[in-house]
């Protein structure tokens, strides 16, 4: 903790992330009840009435508690897809490099295909043809978002297979899917798991510009899914598209600021060791 | 006579902005114009720390004090026109994604005046003095197609290519094995007549600063402890260090360190 | 340029894999999606059931999957990407109506954060620690945060409503029956935001790199031995540090053409921009499968195309390209 407090970047952002994720949580105690619930007149400005802080929408729901509701969405998917693709990424990478041959060409070739077709693209297709929920947003934006990992952890591997508790490994005649999985995996995966700030980071705006594109799930308030609410009224009322873009910045950026700080935290003290 | 080409009186360099623990101390040397001065010491003796003084390339967090007079004037030699600087790793110290031809006519472009072709073609005209094979094919060669040995020929062009009145080798041929080290000894020997170019030869070597220099200065952790012509120094050295340096040498390889004396005192 | 020449070789023997590994991918999405071609059809049209089994039948739907699947891929090496039952038209045909645009809308996003993100990166890297340099990192690590669509949305409120200086949307002015210099010039109109709001945070990707690699390269010897070399700081700062740190700029350039093409989805859509992305939009909200995935194949076909030419263009600016694998 000491470490993370000498970068006050890495603070500002971790506590951005902690104040979302009290409003995550919070949000069914402050706003119990359907966000989605009509609560006052329609486009209320903010600051107007206290008991809805920041305006109503042009259905009059209450703006403040769909962003509090929707901090959940983007927070449950952003991590909910990054640990998929990273798990995905870290065992499709370690039995590349580990098995090496053909099976690495195979596995790198299936990669390149995912990295070669525009992720948002494969998002969009692969929700509009199963239907829009929000599993199926997260297994959309892991489809795509795996192949970092796994690029990282076969070079990972690549370098580590070779050294003697593998080799020990060998001799003892663990099976080598095991070996590649309960001693090579472990070692290999920091460096992956470095890469889950930006990966958390670009989840959470694929799933902003999916709800944008109404290809949200439609049960949920989302940020993305209110900026385009506000979009039809963009030239009378634009608050009620800045106030959630405004949000889903300072996610973004508290993620990059907070990933950043632990990376070089944990870059310290390695060059300490 | 004129008076010294470089005078440094008193200097002192420390690492640190405390100055607690010198990496050199209270160091006085001349280097005449066209002499060849080598500095022995082993790593860490602060050798290295001195050229770069002299060169104006310490990092700026360096604590420096005392003088050094350039031509007995107090102002700074300009790095590539008064000094030419080769350092030892010669792979690391050539720009890998430019054309080595390139990396010897900037430094012409920009002390001589020369527009990029006269400096282009002053390149290859150094490639040929430092005995590059196929200079005209080596001009647009990069680095990693070079052997080391060709790569410190490369880098030593560059140095020279301004015409300047010092070169200071800094541990130049110490990546290099043996009989190439020895090729570019005997390059730089040559070169340093020719051009009438003051040397500041910096080595651990003894037996290959015998070879090279007229004077030798011995340096251990930051201190000078001996300063004589080469045939003193080997013959008769006066500190107890520079005596556990030459017998540490001597007791390897006797002969053609003799043989190296011999051939500077004809 | 043999060099060049064995590199682009090897990579399109790998590109053929991969892009038939696209090609399945898609044709697998295609048997997942609800309803076949022939629904997608009655839906807009109507008709008896001897008429379906009749299309089933001459659409090749009712063989096995295996079969349909040799069927796909015959049809694909026709350069047949089906019909668009959304647009009555060969979906080929409509995907190359839109292309140009998209293309002209990537390569200007492209040079506008390429060209100034690089430059604003050199700008800071030049002195690692300054003021300008925390400034300039602190600033594009906010925009790298900003989404596309929603700073689309801002710059509209901001320069199309408000002060009006730019169109709100389109391609060009339509009708305006202008040619040459003044319909190029009435295009770069319409497209200041759309190009901004797609490149805007590829800038301070640009920037962030540039900035990070010229720091690394900064505490090379080579720098050492080019102070030493007496060059002027202008010098060393182009020709040497801002030059080696272009590498990985260059090959980000390569990655990121993939991410364009689908950040291109909303912004086209948000501007009406009359493009791939737009298309693609159009084909999800039409409920046209064929259509969405003639698209990802032609952009992955795109994102090749691309990468070869930045490979090429890699192996011009980096002399060590290949060297070990002609020495192999």
């Amino acid at each position: 903790m000491r470490r993370l407090a000498s970068a006050p970047e890495a603070l500002v952002g971790l506590g951005i992330l902690a104040a979302l994720t009290v409003m995550a949580l919070a949000a069914s105690m402050l706003f119990p009840g359907d966000p989605l619930a009509i609560k006052g007149a329609p486009l209320l400005p903010p600051f107007q009435d206290w008991s809805l802080p920041l305006g109503t929408d042009r259905l009059g729901r209450d703006v403040l508690a769909e962003l509090f509701h929707g901090a959940r969405a983007s927070l449950a998917v952003g991590l909910a897809a990054a640990a998929a693709a990273i798990a995905v990424g870290a065992v499709v990478g370690t039995l590349a490099g580990f098995a090496g041959g053909i099976v690495d060409e195979a596995l790198m070739r299936i990669t390149d295909a995912f990295q070669t077709v525009p992720s948002f693209l494969l998002a969009l297709a692969f929700v509009s043809v199963v239907g829009p929920s929000l599993t199926v947003v997260v297994i959309a934006i892991a489809l795509s978002a795996w192949t970092g990992p796994a690029r990282v952890a076969r070079a990972e591997v690549l370098s580590i297979r070779e050294r003697d508790f593998v080799a020990g490994a060998r001799v003892i005649g663990m099976h080598p899917l095991e070996i590649a999985l309960r001693e090579v995996l472990p070692n290999a995966l920091p460096p992956v798991l470095a890469l889950s700030s930006v990966i958390v980071a670009s989840a959470i705006l694929i799933e902003a510009a999916l709800s944008f594109l109404g290809l949200g799930d439609p049960n949920r308030v989302t940020w993305g899914g209110m900026i385009a609410e506000g979009r039809t009224v963009l030239r009378s009322a634009p608050f009620l598209s800045i106030v959630p873009g405004i949000a889903l910045v300072l996610t973004v950026l508290g993620v990059y600021l907070a990933g950043e700080g632990v990376v070089e935290g944990t870059a310290v003290r390695k060059g300490l060791s | 006579m004129t008076g010294p080409l470089v005078s440094i009186r008193n200097l002192s360099v420390s690492y640190r902005r405390d100055a607690s623990s010198p990496s050199l101390g209270n160091i006085d040397l001349d280097i005449a114009a066209g002499e060849r001065l080598a500095i022995i010491g082993e790593s860490g003796s602060g050798k290295s720390t001195l050229a770069l003084a002299i060169a104006g390339l310490l990092p700026p967090t360096t604590a420096v004090n005392g003088a050094i007079l350039w031509s007995g004037q107090p102002q700074l030699p300009r790095g590539g026109r008064d000094i030419g600087f080769v350092f030892q790793d010669a792979s690391a110290s050539l720009d890998p994604v430019m054309a080595v031809g390139r990396q010897i006519a900037e430094v012409a472009h920009t002390h001589l005046g020369l527009g990029w072709p006269q400096a282009q073609s002053r390149a290859l005209d150094l490639l040929r003095r430092v005995r590059l094979p196929e200079p005209e094919t080596a001009l647009h060669a990069y680095p990693h197609q070079l052997s080391g040995g060709q790569r410190q020929r490369v880098a030593i062009a560059a140095a020279i290519a301004a015409g300047p009145r010092l070169l200071i080798a800094d541990e130049a041929t110490s990546a290099l094995d043996t009989i190439v080290q020895a090729d570019i000894v005997a390059l730089i020997r040559q070169l340093v007549a020719e051009d009438g170019m003051a040397l500041l030869f910096v080595s651990h070597d003894i037996a290959l600063a015998a070879e090279l220099a007229d004077r030798i200065a011995v340096f251990r952790s930051g201190e000078m402890v001996e300063l004589g012509t080469a045939d003193a120094v080997i013959q008769t050295p006066q500190h107890a260090y520079t005596k556990k340096l030459l017998d540490a040498h001597i007791g390897l390889d006797a002969a053609p360190m003799i043989a190296a004396t011999g051939h500077g005192h004809v | 340029m043999s060099r060049a020449f064995l590199l682009l070789r090897r990579r399109l023997v790998g590109s053929v894999f991969v892009l038939l590994i696209v090609v399945v991918g898609t044709f697998l999405l295609l048997e997942a999606a609800p309803g076949d071609a022939v629904d997608a059809y009655l839906v807009s049209t109507g008709g008896d059931a001897g008429l379906v089994e009749a299309m089933r039948q001459s659409w090749g739907l009712d063989q096995s999957a295996a079969t349909r699947l040799a069927n796909y891929l015959w049809a694909l090496l026709h350069l047949d990407l089906g019909q668009s039952v959304a647009f009555s038209r060969p979906i080929r045909d409509v995907i190359l109506e839109r292309l140009p645009v998209t293309l002209i809308l990537m390569g200007a996003s492209t040079a506008l954060s390429f060209g100034l993100g690089s430059a604003l990166g050199i700008y800071a890297g030049a002195r690692p620690g300054s003021l300008r340099d925390r400034f300039l990192s602190t600033a594009s690590l906010a925009l790298y945060a900003v989404p596309g669509f929603w700073l689309a949305l801002v710059l509209v409120i901001v320069f199309a409503v408000d002060l009006r200086w730019f169109p709100i949307s389109g391609f060009e002015t339509i009708a305006s029956g202008k040619t040459g210099f003044a319909r190029a010039a009435d295009i770069a109109h319409h497209l200041v935001l759309p190009v901004t709001s797609l490149g805007v945070i590829y800038l301070a990707l640009y920037l962030r790199m540039m900035r990070a690699g010229m720091a690394e390269v900064w505490r090379l010897d080579f720098i050492r031995a080019a102070r030493a070399k007496g060059l002027s700081r202008r010098r060393i700062v182009l020709a040497h540090v801002a030059r080696n740190a272009l590498l990985p700029l260059v090959t980000m350039l390569g990655l990121q053409s993939a991410q364009m093409l689908g950040g291109s989805v909303v912004i086209e859509s948000i501007f009406s921009v009359p493009g791939l992305g737009r298309l693609a939009q159009e084909a999800v909200a039409l409920r046209d499968t064929p259509l969405l995935l003639g698209i990802i194949l032609v952009s992955a076909v795109l994102v090749i195309l691309i990468n070869l030419l930045v490979d090429i263009a890699y192996a011009f600016l980096d002399p060590r390209v290949g060297a070990s694998e002609a020495g192999a």
